[in-house]
């Protein structure tokens, strides 16, 4: 569990390069990344190369527990999406958690 | 104990009539039928013996030895066959002439029971009305209306009852079975008692007394026809309802090919869901083809053969028949391993067949496809044509059989069903097609595939003698796990029998404003 700090790099809109997939109003069934098939929460599933998620080491499948002192595990994806898209913000902060890091 | 039961039926279908069912066989009958059974007992298990000299005997030992040993088995097995034929036929013949006499015997018996019977039955109830005006006229009340409307009642029940009778016992018997019916003399003797009982009161309290209430007595004789009508509900319950409901699934395998069904049936005795069976049989399997064995019977004789080759050196020689056995191991183990080129013979034997088949068949549907369509039913508004060229049917087939004749006969000769199909019936088949406007397809089908026993002409029936072979009594019901076999002249059906679960169904409501349904996504969205 790291604390990543991400840049919003601004094209025209703020954009983190990662999409999100989760939260308690899907379906945690379809969920190819998580262990437990039960788990609603927030999961990275794609990472844009060369985008400001991969300079800073988040990689596909990890779980995101926090944004910003935000508690990600119990959020609809709407909510998610927009706690991750703020406009005022320029930096995102993520705790997230990997299956390497609770084996380590 | 094993009782085994058997019996040719020598009936055709005009066998005993069910009315004549009605009523018992004499107790003499039945024991006529137990002292056959134990004759054919004997007869039967003459049989087996010879199996054994043919492959113990024949050794092809020495050269000098060969013929005499040769010689030995075929007069071992002749021998056999013909003192056991011989001790057989007479037995045979006895049992012939004392079955015919014996079935002809219970035929006249019991119909003649039966009709005396139901002569009692009908006649007793006007002979209950009639006796007081003949014997005591003075005495007697005159009859008031209420009485004369009795005379209508009775009249009426009567005829209902005649009715009834006819339309439930005197139909044609299907079939002549080996036992009665119990439930038949159950009745029998339930309406015998019944009637007897009621003279007894009638004349002792009636015609002794000479009791002048004549309504009463009306009333006793209208008391008699409910009872009888009642009775006869009894025995349409007894002997038609109760076996409707299916209660045991039955399978049927023929011994020769394997071929198997299924059938349902209800709680029936022995020999009757043997006749169900049959019944079945002549609709449902396809007709009995041993020119279609004789490839297997072939690749077993060539098993055989290859067994053959031991010594065995007589009876009584303890040593030889040890040194036998240990060189029929060995040559049994030989023997299997020689046996791994049958199998390969024999797919490419089937692969080459199935081709030929193949082959025929298209040959076969395309000659007869343009044979048809020489043919054309003639139009009204058609003008006449001259009498030469106009055709009945038969000739219309006869002139078109020529061009797929050969095809036909080819293709039958690789199926091997030629004997099935003689020239006569093609004819007629085809005269039959074209009247009935069929396709060049229909005519085909009934060659294509074989059909049921019935489709073919009255000769191939294959005799409608059946021999039911049972371990229980044919008279008892069927139960679970119960077996036997009905024999015919050229093969055998198994039949088990198997009890149908019994079910134990619950309900479960679904409210119809239940039904509702939430979208599940899993959504992805970048950010």
């Amino acid at each position: 569990q790291r604390i990543e700090i991400q840049k919003l790099r601004q094209g025209e809109n703020l954009i983190l390069g990662f999409s999100i997939g989760g939260g308690i109003d899907q379906d945690p069934g379809q969920n190819p990344f998580s262990e437990d098939k039960s788990d609603k929460g927030i999961y990275v599933t794609r990472i844009t190369p060369g985008g400001p998620a991969e300079d800073a080491d988040l990689r596909i499948g990890d779980k995101i527990m926090q944004v910003n002192g935000w508690d990600m595990t119990m959020v609809t994806h709407d909510q998610a999406r927009k706690k991750l898209t703020k406009k005022n913000e320029d930096v995102v902060r993520l705790l997230i958690t990997r299956k390497s890091l609770e084996e380590a | 104990m094993d009782t085994e039961s058997t019996y040719s039926g020598y009936s055709h279908y005009s066998g005993r009539s069910r009315g004549s069912h009605r009523h018992g066989e004499r107790s003499r009958d039945r024991h006529k039928s137990r002292s056959k059974d134990s004759r054919s007992e004997k007869s039967v298990t003459i049989n087996t013996p010879p199996a054994e000299p043919l492959l113990g005997d024949s050794s092809l030992r020495g050269e000098q030895v060969q013929d005499d040993n040769w010689g030995e088995t075929t007069t071992a097995v002749t021998g056999t066959s013909e003192h056991s034929l011989s001790q057989e036929d007479i037995v045979r013949i006895t049992k012939d002439l004392e079955d015919s006499v014996g079935l002809d015997c219970r035929r006249y018996v019991t119909r003649s029971v039966a009709v005396i019977l139901g002569l009692l039955v009908f006649f007793t109830p006007l002979a209950f009305l009639v006796l007081p005006h003949i014997l005591w006229p003075e005495k007697l009340q005159s009859c008031g209306t209420a009485c004369e409307g009795l005379f209508i009642s009775v009249a009426f029940k009567l005829l209902i009852l005649l009715l009834a009778v006819w339309a439930l016992f005197f139909r044609p018997a299907r079939a002549g079975l080996p036992r009665v019916f119990v439930f038949r003399i159950l009745l029998a003797v339930l309406v015998l008692l019944f009637v007897i009982s009621y003279w007894l009161f009638y004349s002792v309290r009636i015609l002794d007394s000479q009791d002048e209430n004549y309504q009463g007595i009306v009333q006793y004789a209208v008391s008699l026809v409910d009872a009888l009508l009642f009775i006869h509900y009894l025995a349409v319950v007894l002997l038609e309802l109760r076996q409707l409901q299916p209660c045991f699934s039955v399978c049927v395998t023929r011994a020769t090919d394997g071929e198997t069904r299924h059938y349902n049936l209800g709680q029936l005795s022995i020999q009757r869901a043997a006749l169900a069976i049959i019944e079945h049989y002549y609709c449902d399997f396809p007709i009995h083809n041993p020119a279609l064995l004789s490839a297997s019977k072939s690749r077993a004789a060539k098993h055989l053969a290859g067994l053959k080759v031991y010594n065995v050196d007589g009876p009584g020689n303890n040593a030889s028949a040890g040194i036998a056995q240990s060189q029929s191991r060995a040559m049994i183990a030989a023997a299997a391993r020689r046996r791994d080129t049958s199998h390969n013979e024999l797919y490419y034997e089937e692969a080459e067949h199935e081709r030929r088949v193949r082959k025929r068949r298209a040959r076969l549907v395309v000659a007869v496809e343009e044979a048809f369509t020489h043919i054309k039913r003639m139009q009204e508004e058609e003008p006449k044509k001259a009498p030469g060229d106009v055709m009945d049917p038969r000739e219309a087939a006869q002139a078109i059989f020529p061009s797929m004749a050969r095809a036909l006969q080819k293709y039958l000769r690789t199926t091997k069903q030629q004997h099935c199909h003689s020239m006569e019936s093609i004819q007629q088949h085809l005269a039959f097609c074209i009247t009935n406007n069929l396709t060049p397809k229909a005519f085909l089908e009934s060659y294509l595939s074989p059909g049921p026993t019935l489709q073919y002409g009255k000769d191939h029936w294959l005799g409608r003698r059946w021999t039911l072979i049972s371990e229980a009594s044919v008279t008892s019901g069927l139960k679970d796990g119960s077996v036997f076999l009905l024999k015919c002249v050229d093969f055998s059906l198994v039949v088990t029998s198997r009890k149908i679960p019994y079910v134990q169904m619950s309900e479960e409501y679904i409210d119809p404003k239940s039904h509702k349904f939430v979208l599940r996504l899993q959504s992805e969205t970048s950010v």
